[in-house]
């Protein structure tokens, strides 16, 4: 039926493959956002189950609708802008760190030949549109003209250009092993007869935590939140934001979680691949199930992090960075380039 | 060359970690604080001069506002006071009770401090957990005194009534109700101690639990310890007492170097900090916890043992039995007078401290010998730590001004008083 939708608009010469695209992005970018709702509902049910409390319960059956009440609540608000802020950026900002998230999601593939643009150059697209977010903090925090914020907003900057790095180096040691830049190409790469075994976390653990921890400080999340670092800076880059721009904030940070968790499964744990070997009859199949499972356990280690963790202080988290990740980050790319010479991993690189 | 000045930035009194109305003036380079200027006042209530202006047993309600999570600590003090200028001695039994309830606002005021410190340090489950255990002791002082935090339940010559024989249980709601209702009534089937003996026996295992996320944990390591680093030269010149002393290594504790009420009778030991810095204050507050628990198991033996009194028999002090009142004019009298004009207080003055959760809390009183004090000086010991904010977090950055901040575990209710 989609193939048919397909010829069909085709049909109509350039106006129709327009649509085709608007089509395909809605497609992505509405799950995106319903995730989103129920991923701030099941945050909010899991750290009220880890601490004995219950978390919403009152809005909708199990309190599910929650979100959404909270989302109209946001979007009915005043909007309101300081009156000593720079009023364009101020109101620039939400959109510029929104868009690069969903942006982001054109190159994930979420199952064999199910993706939205398959471009060779993914990995390099990837590190543009996650770097891009940043933008949307900084100047959140420079347009506001507020000093919390304004701290807010370097403490972003000095944490984002460090931990690009590191993130940049564990993809280098993916894009060693899989030999490709296109992501379905990487998870192709990393199939094989072994199941799980088969996947680029045995290989490049070191780079796996790296990536997925970078990713954690990234998204500014619990315990590398010092962006916001509420009980320091109040809720920082975002302290004079309310309403609708505050619910783009928390709707790009939410997008930016599931989309970092998503990436984590593509790039080290196989994708749509199955974790069991191929010969098991129904467990072995390969499917876009997997890939949401996959993400769905890094969707709830971010929330178990938050629970768990205190917050990192700003100059720590630069020590773990520079000190800490880098180096292990460029020792283990060499080792990732060992292991391919010698044919350890990496049938990606003679396909 | 353009010139490069230090910015000031405004942290409270609005502020999630201002621990109620905190205000300081912090002049910063970059992130490194250069000055902190603790601002006080904006809880400023009057209690000493309020004291002055009504008959002794009226106040005590005042002390339970001052520092608001440790109440019936700073009634101690106040109680003790009157008590010593009277020249009357409480029965023991209630002096049992005071200590028993003493060691509990002890274990109520940690549990807040160790919440509030860790959520400032972005560990948000040791809050909710440490509340849960808080609710439990809550419910104590609501059996006694039916107030939750503002007990007024400590009087001159002894306490306001003795122990309660039932424990108030959770009735049905829509949240609770069946196995786990029952389960949350377990420990309330019987007496108020039976509930302190069940409560005690499981609440290591509690404190067990705070520490396994937070002793060990690199991060909170990483954030507390060097940070605030006080010698013990400092905090004795500082005037600091209580945990914030005994942190730096000092070993100072009221409870055994001045006894009073039955600590002379309890086994229990005073734990001290070696490097004088957040971790160390931490751990200092953690022990006392567990040390607290073993005096509340001893008190409630004792309890268990020992009925009679709770109040002494002298009626210009003490009510008298509300039967006595229908059959002998005498004790209406009494009543009358007790409750219109209160009792005289015999020229002179005094000092009277208790080792408070915080530290020292003090208790200066004069009087002139009439039914009202003449002066009421309360020495809070946050007011005297807060003092020391400059010193400690100059140089620090900013979320260390936070931790800083948790470990003196400030209330300004007794700050400002």
């Amino acid at each position: 039926m989609i193939a048919m939708l397909h010829d069909f608009l085709l049909g109509y010469g350039a106006i129709g493959l327009v649509v085709w695209l608007v089509l395909c992005i809605l497609a992505i970018a509405v799950p995106v956002i319903l995730a989103v709702a129920f991923y701030v509902w099941w945050e909010r049910k899991v750290l009220g189950w880890m601490h004995v409390r219950m978390g919403p319960n009152s809005v909708g059956p199990a309190g599910l609708l929650q979100t959404f009440a909270d989302v109209f609540k946001l979007l009915l608000k005043e909007l309101l802008v300081p009156k000593k802020s720079s009023r364009l950026l101020f109101v620039l900002a939400p959109l510029l760190a929104l868009v690069p998230a969903f942006a982001a999601w054109a190159v994930v593939p979420f199952d064999d030949k199910l993706v939205l643009a398959d471009v060779n150059a993914g990995l390099l697209y990837l590190l543009a549109m996650t770097s891009m977010g940043v933008y949307g903090i900084i100047l959140a925090g420079w347009a506001s003209n507020s000093k919390y914020a304004f701290l807010g907003a370097m403490r972003s900057a000095a944490q984002v250009v460090s931990y690009e790095v590191a993130m940049g180096l564990a993809l280098v040691g993916v894009l060693i092993c899989a030999g490709s830049l296109n992501l379905s190409d990487i998870v192709r790469a990393q199939g094989g007869p072994h199941g799980l075994l088969d996947w680029f976390w045995l290989p490049l653990l070191p780079l796996f935590v790296i990536y997925f921890v970078s990713g954690v400080a990234e998204t500014n999340r619990a315990p590398f939140d010092m962006a916001e670092g509420e009980s320091e800076i109040v809720a920082g880059f975002h302290v004079e934001y309310s309403g609708a721009p505050f619910a783009v904030f928390f709707l790009t940070e939410y997008a930016n979680m599931i989309l970092i968790s998503f990436l984590a499964s593509v790039l080290f744990l196989g994708g749509w691949l199955s974790p069991f070997p191929e010969s098991w009859s129904v467990l072995g199949v390969p499917g876009w199930w997997w890939l949401f499972a996959k993400a769905f356990i890094f969707a709830f280690f971010y929330l178990w992090f938050r629970a768990a963790f205190p917050r990192y202080r700003y100059d720590q988290i630069m020590r773990l960075g520079w000190k800490v990740f880098i180096p292990i980050a460029l020792v283990w790319i060499f080792v990732a380039g060992c292991l391919v010479y010698f044919g350890v991993v990496g049938q990606g690189v003679s396909a | 060359m353009q010139e490069i000045k230090n910015y000031t930035i405004n942290f409270g009194p609005q502020h999630p970690a201002a621990h109620g109305v905190l205000r300081l003036v912090l002049e910063m380079d970059g992130e490194t604080v250069m000055r902190a200027d603790p601002h006080i006042g904006l809880l400023h209530r009057g209690t000493e001069k309020l004291a002055e202006s009504k008959p002794f047993n009226q106040s005590i309600g005042y002390m339970d506002r001052l520092d608001y999570v440790s109440m019936m600590c700073n009634e101690h003090a106040y109680v003790r006071a009157i008590e010593k200028l009277l020249g009357v001695e409480a029965p023991p039994r209630a002096r049992y009770i005071r200590t028993l309830f003493d060691e509990i606002t002890r274990i109520l005021n940690h549990l807040m401090w160790i919440g509030s410190n860790g959520l400032d340090l972005g560990a948000m489950a040791v809050f909710l957990y440490a509340f849960r255990e808080r609710e439990e002791l809550m419910d104590c002082y609501e059996a006694v005194s039916g107030a939750r935090m503002h007990a007024t339940y400590y009087r001159p010559g002894g306490v306001y009534r003795d122990l309660p024989d039932k424990m108030p249980q959770y009735r049905e709601s829509r949240w609770h109700k069946g196995k786990d209702l029952t389960q949350r009534n377990a420990w309330r089937e019987g007496s108020m101690l039976d509930f302190l003996d069940a409560f005690t026996a499981d609440f290591p295992h509690k404190v067990d639990e705070y520490e396994t996320l937070l002793t060990d944990n690199r991060i909170w390591k990483q954030r507390t310890v060097g940070i605030g680093v006080v010698s013990p030269e400092q905090a004795l010149a500082w005037g600091m007492s209580g945990p914030m002393l005994r942190g730096s290594g000092v070993e100072w504790d009221l409870r055994k170097k001045q006894p009073y009420a039955m600590y002379d009778q309890m086994d229990f030991d005073i734990p001290v900090g070696v490097q004088g810095d957040c971790y160390d204050r931490y751990l200092v507050r953690v022990e006392e916890m567990r040390q607290s628990n073993r005096i509340i198991r001893q008190c409630v033996s004792w309890l268990r043992a020992n009925p009679g009194l709770v109040m002494i028999e002298n009626y210009k002090v003490a009510p008298p039995k509300r039967e006595e009142m229908k059959e002998s004019m005498e004790a209406l009298i009494h009543h009358f007078k007790l409750f219109t004009e209160g009792y005289c207080v015999p020229e002179g003055e005094t000092y009277c401290a208790v080792e408070a959760p915080k530290g020292e809390f003090g208790c200066y009183l004069i009087s002139d010998g009439a039914n009202k004090p003449f002066r009421v000086k309360l020495r809070a010991p946050s007011f005297a730590h807060l003092a020391s904010m400059n010193e400690i977090v100059r140089g620090h950055m900013l979320p260390d001004v936070v931790a800083m901040i948790g470990t003196y575990d400030v209330v300004f209710g007794e700050v400002d008083r």
